[in-house]
């Protein structure tokens, strides 16, 4: 295991490559989700608003 | 035979889009994380160490497929920003406006990627080299498409805006890709190309594949879901929206 995580020593461009990779995916699916998720709550609050004026 | 036709203009329709699209987004996010899994057992297990380069060449995996991407959703973002300025589709506007953050990632890993593989091979991180500079200016164009249409408030002024940028940019692909032809670089040529057979061993090449599908899988699932919250927020005000919002979960 310590020979696979040394990449024949060059592990801190293997794993530097893979690691932003994996980092700025991990950012772009996480954003994606908290506009959605705010943009959503943004919507319902305003229909509830919409619908207690009509009444 | 049968009579059955795909309605095509059936899904620029915004609501028809955002339930196809609804639909479509596990399927591809399943997909890519399979794809993902398996490239990085091969890649990173499977494979042989390179010959000459030891370990570091794994790094191939990654690069080569984010670099491809990067030029592929540019031309792809181009396409429909075209389509949108041509023919004033809505959602080819919206598809557009989608791809640019995801092709702006991309092109990011394939520079920093390239960088952390240049370091062990050439000995430095950057060179101002034909290929690395016009991959760069591709970076530019993203975030000047993305800037551009920021900048502007009128949504349909910014779309125009943005797609003659976007259209004007697509002339740095082609350099992009002869760039190792054309001028003499420190980076290497292509080792797979159309017309020709890989210059590597198959388990190599048939990783870099499977790496680079599943960035196609990954690239539409997120693109969908992108174009789905720009979809909810552009029609926010029409019956449907507030159908899906009684309806659906965020």
């Amino acid at each position: 295991m310590t020979e696979f995580l040394a990449m024949g020593g060059y592990w801190p461009w293997v794993w530097g490559s893979y690691a932003m990779m994996a980092g700025v995916t991990a950012v772009e699916i996480a954003q994606l989700r908290f506009r959605r998720r705010r943009l959503w709550q943004w919507l319902q609050r305003m229909a509830r608003l919409s619908r207690q004026e009509e009444r | 035979m049968s009579r059955t036709r795909i309605q095509w203009f059936h899904f620029t329709a915004p609501a028809n889009f955002y339930d196809l699209a609804g639909r479509l987004i596990p399927a591809f996010a399943l997909l890519s994380v399979i794809l993902f899994a398996m490239g990085l057992y091969l890649g990173l297990w499977v494979a042989p160490p390179d010959y000459q380069q030891g370990d570091s060449y794994r790094i191939i995996y990654i690069h080569v497929p984010v670099a491809w991407m990067s030029m592929f959703l540019y031309v792809l973002m181009a396409i429909y920003a075209g389509i949108g300025l041509i023919w004033r589709i809505k959602m080819a506007e919206v598809m557009a406006k989608s791809i640019a953050p995801t092709g702006a990632l991309f092109t990011f890993l394939a520079l920093w990627t390239g960088a952390l593989w240049g370091r062990p091979t050439w000995g430095v991180y950057w060179v101002w080299d034909a290929r690395l500079t016009s991959e760069l200016i591709l970076l530019f164009l993203f975030l000047g498409y993305m800037a551009l249409h920021a900048a502007i408030e009128d949504r349909q002024r910014a779309a125009n805006a943005s797609a003659v940028l976007a259209l004007v940019g697509v002339v740095n692909v082609p350099i992009i890709y002869f760039s190792v032809q054309w001028w003499n670089t420190l980076h290497q040529g292509a080792s797979i190309t159309v017309t020709q057979a890989p210059t590597m061993a198959t388990i190599m090449w048939v990783t870099i594949l499977i790496m680079f599908l599943a960035c196609w899988m990954y690239s539409i699932a997120v693109v969908l879901a992108r174009a789905r919250t720009e979809i909810l927020e552009r029609e926010r005000r029409a019956r449907w929206v507030q159908e899906r919002l009684e309806s659906e979960k965020p």
